[in-house]
């Protein structure tokens, strides 16, 4: 194949210290590059948009970033510090936590319980023989909840819970550690067309008041224009382009791989 | 501590108080069946703390063996034949080969664990049977335990290790509750419904089931050193794997909600099996095999689940919301105990008007 379009210039100025960035990532499976020398940064606060066509590279991304893949080069740092051979849990532990295209729940749990197994993992509740929901963890559940307007499905079982509320659940379970770094994959994936706005408007909210770096992949180009301040775009491992949202979708050639003319 | 630990220490100490008493009025067959029942429950509670955590092993049997053999051993060999002692020798040898196996078993899930298990009961089992300086195949005779240096004649030995029986079970039994209800327990059960969202909340899985793997090898040596002494004697077939089937029969009757429920289960296994032994002495096992189909059928969350159900949050209405920050408001103002009585009261009184 020919050689992939050249990436196009950034207009953004980089931060000082930017809370999360990837040097001269490499991944490949077998002849298939999925990462060819991915070199990016994002700021502390940002909300960044990472879109593609399908195998275009995001989730191999992603998944390096929390840890899950291992790149055969590079190196990703957080902070400023080397954190490339980290574990997804020992990512977690560092703040960068996610959400899943297809929520990870404990389904026969209710959304009350889920919550609590979030602050449990995040160890500010753990214990072997203080009572779960004990000492005020439940209020800290039920706030969370509140938070992302799950109030009134807290004390339902998940496996009852209609797809909307239970993205919400999965990114509100996310968002116990307080992370520096949150990954939505595909955040809206699996929700009807009239609950898409309403769900990321609540999942903005919510963030809103967070020092929360937001990364999301996103196929969906009227979420990403309207949520995002930056938009990333993969083309066969390599980013094409990366700028603001208008100026990433009117790119020639992001509208020849990525959107395919959609805008 | 907390009001619910303190109301599980409570009740458990009250029944451990009743059937204390309910022991000296009991006949003889029913001390010795009650105390191999508790025996047989304390492991199958081992593998109810494992089933909470996703996982059956059926090669408990080790683990019960090994208890039961390190117990007799140093009864029979050095002459330390206090029960409790005994007891403590039973559980850590438990723990031990817990802490040894746990780690490299607890990846496994399914079929894969289960049947890892087993093998390791059997690798027991052979090497026992070829052992012929403890006894090989026959086992060894345990020595009768005293308590506190006291040797109960043979009238009340049975109630003695019953006694010794119902305060160690119910201990366990109270430990494991406590556990079941901690935010370690959830971690547990979240384990079992979803190990990937568990690890990236960061918490390690691996850890949550070597835990359990261990928590579960020392009931099983508390258990099996308790049958060793129950028995007065052991033998390879402690770590058969029909042995370690029994458990699980047990940890199934019972269901993963309740902890009293595997002592039940445990009676109504050792009942079954003893009267069911004595009238249809060829076809026994085929009536716990109906009995066990039954409650499969009819209570698939096992007996517990007629009494305990598996919520951990009881659902609070808007009524509770509004209690509760009435109470947070009476701490942040350091409003005084009968201050905070009298109007958590005046309104509860007002509420139904309202």
């Amino acid at each position: 194949m020919n050689a992939s379009p050249a990436r196009a210039p950034r207009s953004a100025p980089s931060p000082a210290v930017p809370v999360l960035e990837a040097r001269n990532l490499n991944k490949s499976f077998g002849a298939v590059s999925a990462a060819a020398d991915i070199s990016i940064e994002f700021a502390t606060g940002s909300k960044v948009s990472l879109i593609g066509a399908n195998g275009a590279g995001k989730t191999t991304f992603v998944n390096m970033v929390t840890g899950y893949l291992k790149p055969d080069s590079g190196a990703i740092l957080l902070d400023g510090v080397d954190v490339t051979k980290k574990k997804p849990r020992a990512m977690t532990h560092l703040g960068v936590c996610r959400s899943f295209q297809i929520p990870q729940l404990c389904e026969p749990m209710t959304s009350v319980e889920n919550m609590l197994v979030s602050f449990g993992a995040s160890g500010r509740r753990f214990s072997l023989f203080r009572p779960c929901g004990s000492e005020g963890s439940e209020d800290e559940a039920r706030a969370m909840l509140d938070r992302f307007g799950l109030t009134q499905y807290a004390d339902r079982v998940v496996a009852e819970l209609p797809g909307g509320v239970r993205k919400l659940l999965d990114i509100a379970m996310a968002m116990v550690r307080k992370p520096k770094v949150l990954l939505l994959d595909e955040p809206t994936s699996g929700v009807s067309a009239e609950e898409k706005f309403p769900l990321m408007d609540t999942v903005m909210a919510a963030l809103a008041h967070e020092d929360v770096t937001v990364l999301f992949v996103e196929h969906d180009l009227d979420i990403v224009t309207r949520y995002s301040d930056r938009i990333v775009a993969f083309y066969a491992g390599k980013i094409i382009a990366d700028d603001r949202p208008d100026e990433v979708l009117s790119d020639d050639a992001v509208q020849k791989y990525v959107t395919g003319g959609a805008r | 501590m907390h009001g619910k630990t303190l109301k599980t220490l409570l009740g458990g100490a009250v029944l451990m108080a009743v059937l204390l008493l309910a022991g000296f009025a009991a006949p003889q067959w029913l001390l010795f069946t009650a105390t191999k029942a508790i025996g047989y429950g304390i492991v199958a509670l081992g593998i109810v703390v494992l089933m909470r955590g996703g996982v059956v092993s059926f090669g408990q049997g080790m683990v019960y063996c090994a208890g039961a053999y390190a117990a007799g051993l140093i009864a029979a060999n050095w002459g330390l034949t206090d029960a409790l002692v005994l007891l403590t020798i039973g559980g850590v040898t438990g723990i031990v080969i817990g802490a040894v196996v746990g780690p490299l078993i607890a990846r496994y899930r399914g079929i894969f664990f289960a049947m890892l298990t087993v093998a390791l009961s059997m690798v027991l089992y052979g090497v026992l049977v070829k052992m012929n300086q403890i006894g090989g195949s026959d086992g060894f005779n345990v020595p009768e335990p005293t308590f506190f240096g006291w040797p109960p004649d043979r009238d009340s030995a049975d109630l003695a290790l019953y006694c010794t029986a119902i305060v160690v079970a119910g201990v366990t039994a109270m430990l494991c509750r406590v556990y079941f209800d901690s935010m370690a327990g959830l971690m547990s059960r979240a384990v079992r419904e979803n190990e990937l969202r568990v690890e990236y909340l960061g918490t390690s899985v691996h850890r949550t089931m070597v835990l359990n793997f261990v928590v579960a090898a020392g009931f099983g040596g508390v258990g099996g050193a308790l049958n060793g002494m129950a028995l007065g004697h052991v033998d390879p077939l402690f770590s058969f794997w029909t042995t370690s089937g029994e458990f699980v029969f047990v940890a199934i009757l019972a269901g993963p909600y309740s902890v009293a429920a595997v002592f039940v289960a445990s009676i109504i296994l050792e009942l079954v099996r003893s009267f069911s032994n004595l009238y249809f002495p060829e076809t026994w096992q085929l009536v716990l095999g109906a009995f066990l189909l039954a409650v499969i059928l009819f209570l698939p969350e096992g007996i517990g689940s007629l009494w305990a159900k598996g919520r951990i949050i009881a659902p609070r209405t808007p009524r509770d919301d509004v209690t509760r920050s009435r109470a947070a408001e009476d701490r942040s103002t350091g409003g005084s105990r009968v201050a905070t009585a009298t109007r958590a009261a005046r309104p509860t009184a007002k509420e139904p008007q309202a």
